[in-house]
């Protein structure tokens, strides 16, 4: 959720349990106008906590000139002093799924190994060799904030456009969505590089538009009921929790260009989400 | 044109094209229209008309067209005022903040049943926890008007558990004494009609064969007011919405829910569909993952409980149950609380495997009625007696919770680090997520706000269903012989023909001289 909407958004997603405390409210408030200001960013979001069994981290997230591809993580421990996270790379994502697994620590120094054993050869010649696999928590980190935004992060249709120059930016005219609107899933996207918009039907694509729905569809999501949609807040904010990634709240509120997201998670993926609903 | 083929393939142009047309063809909501054809209307009337300077009276011409079509401007229909969900939310809220006559009389009595959620709150709140300050004050007026809706003796917040279509938001009521009977007379009366109805249906019917199946002897349910039965639950969806009480769990329903992994709907009676099958509805399997939870995870600060005395009863028989205050409590420096488990002491039984805090012997049971048959042979098939299950018992300390899934059971820290000397100490459950305590100075108290969800380590796998039956063992008496050909038919008829004749012919021989008499 944006910096500047942080001391009223955050009360609008408590309903899941997690919130700030004074102290760490007062304080990102301090340093995320620095951050933005050494980092040269258009515009800083906290994005989340993630909470390890010593310590927690807080992420914050900064967007440059195109909101989509411009991004930065970063991430504290006290809410002041901020740490420039590595991009996720596809080998990275690979090694860090191979490698981890449990529940973060809170250290980012911290090194998981994964042996692996690799067969090579056939019969009696065969030689076993070994694989160590090492990856420190700061990769780890980097790649579960990398995967959430990328699987989970939503926005409502029509909050962002893709100006003529293919950037995306926010869509200074949005008014939010109606009571009705935001009671359906279809209203919602994901904001991430869409993976499924072109296998849709003539007469759907009639009515999308090029400019607004340029996203992938939280209703295409699978399985499907991976999404719990609520209103809150005496039934006047719209509420959507991820089932996938558990902690992940979005909140709008309607007929008003609030939005906003956050997670405050163990920084796992819910696996067993199948066997759930 | 063929658009048909062109769908996929064909040029981009072609594909906006019929983009486009699929969307001029959309019906307007408020006229019924749409622009296709309405353009194809007004081209036809220019064509048909050629008007001088059409350009410049289009918009003139649309506009008659559109002035021309019949529209039936009024409706018969009426208007259906429809309530939002908002709107009928706020009706049912504005009664928590309705004012009472009796308000002063209230002042006078010192101690209130209702906890001081907004204190608790502010607590929770430095402790990273809770609904939101203005969500807050609405559960406090809920519980508010539960406590006096159903004259509670004492009453707390226990937390939120959310759902997918809406949350569950419980509260933990003390049970009043005269409640069970109740609820007892209830069951069995039901038992009772159960049996009529099947006496009735065995005299309508022919007799069924009997299975010989004997399902093993269920354990019994904890009476209220003990074990995990100590306390009764109240939920609502919304503060403001009715409460609903949640019916006392049985120790089955508490062992299915450790073996399955559900999501909560929210809706209170919606089956809960899963393997192996719960026995009951949402509203059992919420009670169970209630109990489970408070036994795993409400904690207090060690000496603020004392264990209560034993009235004389055999001492080593099951971990006393009761627990009083203790007076003397001073109270445990924060720093402290935040830095050692063992300051933090379990106030509820543990749940045994049995799914029971106090364990019965399911072996001992049929003694009780041993003139019935069957049950006289299952003694004998068990003949070993089997070890009693104890838990830890009652005010034990955190410290020696087991460690699972390499997981450590808790996490501690203190509220802040700039201003400690006025932080609280809180402890976070890594096995139950969202379960938290907090504690300061001679306060503490416990919520869980979360899924309802135990930590389940690397992944679920659900238990695999009971092998199927072994067949019967196959004989030769059993076993299913070729069906013969035709040529073996043939030669076996052969064969008893010719077995016949010799035996004809001896009869003939015997008979000849009867027939001879005849």
């Amino acid at each position: 959720m944006d910096s500047n909407s942080l001391y009223y958004s955050l009360e609008l997603v408590a309903g899941s349990g997690h919130t700030l405390n004074l102290e760490q409210r007062t304080a990102l408030q301090t340093s995320l106008v620095i951050l933005k200001k050494n980092y040269k960013f258009h515009r800083v979001l906290f994005w989340g906590k993630i909470l390890g069994l010593k310590t927690d981290y807080f992420i914050a997230q900064g967007r440059g000139e195109d909101e989509l591809e411009d991004k930065k993580n970063l991430y504290s421990f006290n809410c002041m002093d901020w740490f420039l996270l590595p991009p996720a790379s596809d080998s990275m994502i690979n090694e860090v799924s191979k490698a981890t697994k449990g529940r973060f620590i809170g250290d980012p120094s911290y090194v998981y190994e994964h042996l692996e054993i690799r067969r090579r050869g056939e019969g009696d010649d065969a030689e076993e060799e070994e694989i160590v696999t090492k990856v420190i928590e700061e990769s780890r980190l980097a790649v579960t904030v990398h995967l959430i935004d990328e699987e989970v992060s939503v926005v409502p249709r029509g909050a962002f456009v893709k100006n003529p120059h293919g950037l995306v930016e926010m869509n200074r005219s949005f008014g939010g969505l109606s009571h009705s609107e935001a009671a359906k899933l279809d209203n919602f996207l994901h904001f991430s590089k869409p993976k499924n918009l072109k296998k849709k039907s003539i007469l759907e694509m009639g009515e999308l538009n090029p400019a607004i729905d340029f996203f992938d569809v939280l209703s295409d999501d699978i399985p499907k009921g991976s999404w719990s949609l609520q209103f809150e807040c005496a039934s006047k904010v719209c509420v959507l929790r991820s089932l996938l990634w558990l902690g992940l709240t979005f909140y709008h509120v309607p007929m008003t260009p609030q939005h906003g997201y956050i997670y405050i998670g163990y920084g796992t993926k819910n696996l067993d989400l199948p066997f759930m609903l | 044109m063929d658009s048909t083929d062109n769908q996929d393939g064909g040029p981009p142009r072609l594909q906006s094209a019929e983009t486009l047309k699929a969307f001029m063809l959309k019906k307007s909501t408020k006229s019924n229209l749409n622009l296709y054809d309405h353009l194809v209307r007004l081209l036809i009337k220019v064509m048909d008309e050629h008007p001088e300077n059409v350009v410049d009276v289009f918009e003139d011409m649309s506009c008659d067209v559109k002035r021309d079509l019949f529209q039936d401007k009024q409706s018969t229909l009426r208007d259906l005022p429809q309530a939002t969900v908002a709107e009928q939310l706020a009706e049912q809220q504005r009664l928590l903040f309705s004012q009472q006559d009796d308000a002063d009389q209230e002042d006078e009595l010192v101690e209130t049943p209702v906890p001081n959620v907004n204190e608790i709150g502010f607590y929770l709140e430095q402790a990273g926890v809770g609904l939101g300050r203005e969500e807050m004050q609405r559960v406090f007026l809920a519980l508010k008007q539960l406590v006096e809706s159903q004259a509670l003796l004492r009453c707390r917040l226990w937390g939120k558990i959310l759902g997918k279509d809406s949350s569950y938001i419980i509260a933990e009521a003390e049970h009043r004494e005269g409640e069970e009977e109740e609820e007892q007379i209830t069951e069995e009366s039901a038992e009772e009609e159960e049996k009529e109805a099947q006496e009735r249906e065995e005299g309508e019917l022919d007799l069924l064969p009997q299975s010989t199946y004997k399902p093993p002897p269920v354990v019994p349910k904890e009476a209220i007011g003990t074990g995990a039965n100590k306390f009764v639950y109240y939920v609502c969806k919304e503060p403001g919405l009715p409460w609903v009480k949640l019916p006392s769990v049985t120790p089955t329903q508490i062992t299915v829910a450790r073996q399955i992994r559900k999501f909560f709907t929210g809706r209170l009676d919606s089956p809960v569909v899963s393997y192996p099958p719960f026995p009951g509805n949402e509203a059992n399997y919420l009670r169970a993952q209630i109990a489970r939870i408070s036994a795993g995870t409400q904690v207090s600060p060690q000496g603020f409980f004392q264990a209560g005395e034993e009235e004389g009863d055999e001492e080593d028989e099951a971990p006393h149950d009761n627990y009083e205050l203790n007076p003397d409590f001073e109270g445990i420096a924060v720093a402290e609380m935040a830095e050692s488990l063992s300051t933090w002491v379990h106030h509820v039984q543990h749940i045994l495997l049995q799914g029971r805090c106090t364990w019965v012997n399911m072996a001992m049971k049929p003694e009780q009625d041993s003139n019935e048959d069957g049950e006289a042979e299952e003694k004998e098939e068990e003949p070993d007696e089997p070890q009693p299950e104890v838990g830890p018992p009652l005010l034990s300390p955190l410290s020696q919770d087991a460690e699972m899934f390499s997981t450590p059971p808790w996490s501690s820290k203190m509220s802040s680090t700039l201003t400690s000397q006025h932080a609280v100490a809180v402890l976070r459950s890594n096995l139950w997520p969202g379960a938290y305590a907090y504690a300061c100075a001679k306060k503490f108290e416990n919520i869980y706000v979360g899924w309802g969800l135990k930590y389940a380590g690397e992944g679920y796998s659900p238990p695999v269903p009971p092998p199927p039956q072994k067949e019967y063992p196959s004989g030769p008496e059993i076993t299913e012989a070729l069906d013969p050909s035709l040529e073996e038919e043939q030669a076996l008829k052969d064969a008893l023909e010719d077995q016949q004749d010799v035996q004809e012919e001896m009869e003939d021989a015997d008979e000849e001289e009867e027939e001879d008499d005849d």
